[in-house]
């Protein structure tokens, strides 16, 4: 271990992987990157915390068809939401009877969950894993901000919760993009009480990564030709681009956000860009991963960025701590 | 990070995209004014039926607050309130919204704790001070009449 | 007749900008916009400044929740004067329950038809 990287020895491979979404993000700039899409949000249920567990099933599913795997070829999942007690999670993969790590890492799951399973599977425990996780607007919606039909105005630094769900095999042998490097984050609060800045609330945590991977790393920006947060937004990808002006940041373009990448800003009225576990998810699985099994990215760096409050903390007043995890990927 | 917290809030909000204020206030004042136009209208209506004065002012509001859980149902209400902000959100089509999309959404919690509990999650504080600052008046009220 | 339309709009419209600035500048969120609200109108009528205005706006002042706060006010002062003291506790509520009453009751009704749409 070197100052908080940790070097992956085996280097496990990311072997398949799918992307779930709604109707938004099929109308994004990565819809037809999708698997698959379902325009009315539902999945076939019918209350939305339901639509988001099945969202996952489906997610999961299709990752494994593409191998012809089993449920019973994988020795444990990890997965998370961003619902009360991760029930989405719980309850979507209930069926796939598999060993089960529930996370909550926020927004930033889908990274901790890749981070935990390269691991594990780096150390020879484990020699097949599955990581998912998934966001859902409208139960998002309900559950940190406004009923559905409530008549409300979002502030313009607000962001628009993915309804997505994005799984990932990995493999400690086997071909795929392979996970290099990992980097736990640590949860950084500085302050910001906004619920609407969540992007401002969780930018500190990313540069606080960033910079401890730099300083620590023979590698420099300039090696990866992808440098992607998670969910920051417009907000807080300015912010980082400020801070990382020393690393180059604000004039090279490789650096960019999922919750960019996923909408377009201008066209779809989602304020300051996408958000929630989905959101780095399915960039990763519908356009990241694709792009560098394609040959157009060798290194990509992905933060899994975070906002880790509740309803409850923030009518208590507390502020909001984020967190950013990060993944070293590379082109096999 | 070499920034203390005061600092960092200060900067994030400085940088933050501002909310465009003169567009929402002219969009709130023309959608908020035509509410109020329209219960006008409805008010002179109820007049001209021989109603008195007192009653056709509930009769107004109530109109309102019919139209409001109808629009908010079928779910136009909220791409109205999108763009009216406090426009819709002053005017007791606020209100009646707030019951009824958390309404809309609790039934899938059931009839008691689900809608029953959670229609008053805007609502409820309001009726509260409401009558609770009405009361305060009462009693001040009460001692200075008597 | 059309000064009362006129006066309605503007006064109706200015009330909203009033809330709109608060919102814009200092993240209040709607639910304690609505509670602000509903406490100054009531106030506002205790000390005599909102009965001119609803004399002048009608409607313009009425349908915005601080006309639910003067409905409260002039409710407690109707039912003092005709019944003492219990009417500190009848007079709020009595004044106001015909909108809560629709509200919660179309609340109800609104959850057996609809359930919330897909955008």
């Amino acid at each position: 271990m070197q100052k908080g990287i940790i070097k992956l020895k085996n280097s496990p491979s990311i072997v398949s992987f799918a992307a779930i979404g709604g109707l938004k993000e099929g109308e994004g700039p990565l819809g037809p990157q999708f698997d698959s899409i379902d325009q009315s949000n539902r999945f076939g249920e019918n209350t939305w915390e339901k639509s988001e567990a099945q969202m996952q099933k489906i997610a999961l599913s299709t990752a494994l068809s593409k191998k012809e795997y089993a449920a019973h070829d994988i020795d444990a999942l990890f997965a998370g939401d961003l619902m009360n007690q991760c029930t989405s999670s719980a309850y979507g993969l209930l069926s796939f009877d598999v060993p089960f790590f529930g996370l909550y890492g926020a927004c930033s799951t889908a990274i901790e969950g890749t981070i935990l399973a390269s691991l594990l599977l780096d150390t020879g425990h484990f020699s097949r894993t599955a990581v998912v996780s998934s966001s859902h607007y409208y139960a998002s919606e309900r559950q940190f901000r406004y009923p559905i039909e409530y008549g409300g105005q979002r502030a313009p630094t607000a962001q628009w919760t993915v309804t997505g769900s994005g799984a990932f095999i990995l493999e400690n042998s086997g071909r795929g993009v392979k996970v290099t490097e990992v980097m736990p984050g640590r949860s950084i609060d500085k302050g910001i009480t906004d619920i609407n800045n969540m992007g401002a609330a969780m930018a500190p945590a990313a540069i606080d990564t960033l910079t401890r991977y730099f300083a620590n790393s023979d590698k420099n920006p300039d090696d990866f030709d992808l440098i992607a947060t998670g969910d920051l937004g417009y907000e807080g990808y300015k912010i980082v681009k400020d801070f990382m002006r020393d690393y180059g940041f604000d004039s090279q373009t490789k650096y960019n956000d999922c919750g960019l990448m996923i909408f377009d800003r201008d066209t779809q009225d989602v304020h300051a860009g996408g958000s929630g576990c989905g959101c780095s998810a399915t960039v990763l699985a519908a356009h990241i991963l694709p792009e560098i099994q394609r040959g157009n990215l060798n290194h990509v760096l992905i933060l899994g960025t975070g906002a880790l409050m509740s309803p409850e903390s923030i009518l208590q007043g507390e502020s909001i701590p984020g967190i950013a995890h990060l993944i070293h990927l590379e082109r096999e | 990070m070499n920034m203390s917290n005061e600092q960092y809030k200060k900067y994030a909000k400085q940088k933050a995209e501002k909310s465009p204020l003169l567009k929402d206030c002219i969009k709130a004042f023309l959608i908020g004014g035509l509410i109020c136009l329209i219960a006008q209208g409805f008010f002179v209506l109820y007049q001209t039926l021989n109603i008195k004065e007192e009653d056709a002012r509930l009769l107004t509001s109530c109109t309102i607050i019919f139209i409001t859980a109808w629009l908010t149902g079928i779910g136009i209400f909220d791409k109205i309130g999108k763009h009216a902000g406090a426009g819709t959100i002053v005017p007791i089509t606020g209100f009646a919204n707030s019951v009824v999309s958390e309404a809309i959404d609790a039934k899938a919690e059931g009839w008691v704790l689900g809608i029953g509990a959670q229609m008053f999650t805007i609502a409820g504080p309001v009726i509260l001070y409401g009558t609770a600052s009405g009361m305060l008046y009462g009693i001040i009220y009460f001692f200075m009449t008597m | 007749m059309f000064l009362d339309f006129f006066w309605a709009f503007i006064i109706g419209g200015i009330l909203c900008v009033i809330a709109q600035i608060l919102i814009d500048k200092t993240n209040l969120t709607p639910a304690r916009i609505l509670v602000a609200y509903v406490c100054a109108g009531v106030f506002l009528t205790a000390v005599g400044l909102y009965q001119p205005l609803v004399d002048l706006a009608g409607s313009g002042a009425t349908t915005p929740l601080s006309g639910f706060g003067y409905s409260i006010a002039k409710g407690i002062q109707k039912a003092i004067s005709e019944k003492g003291a219990i009417g500190i506790l009848t007079g709020g509520l009595s004044a106001t329950s015909a909108g809560i009453t629709l509200s919660i009751v179309m609340g109800l009704l609104m959850a057996l038809f609809f359930k919330s749409k897909s955008k």
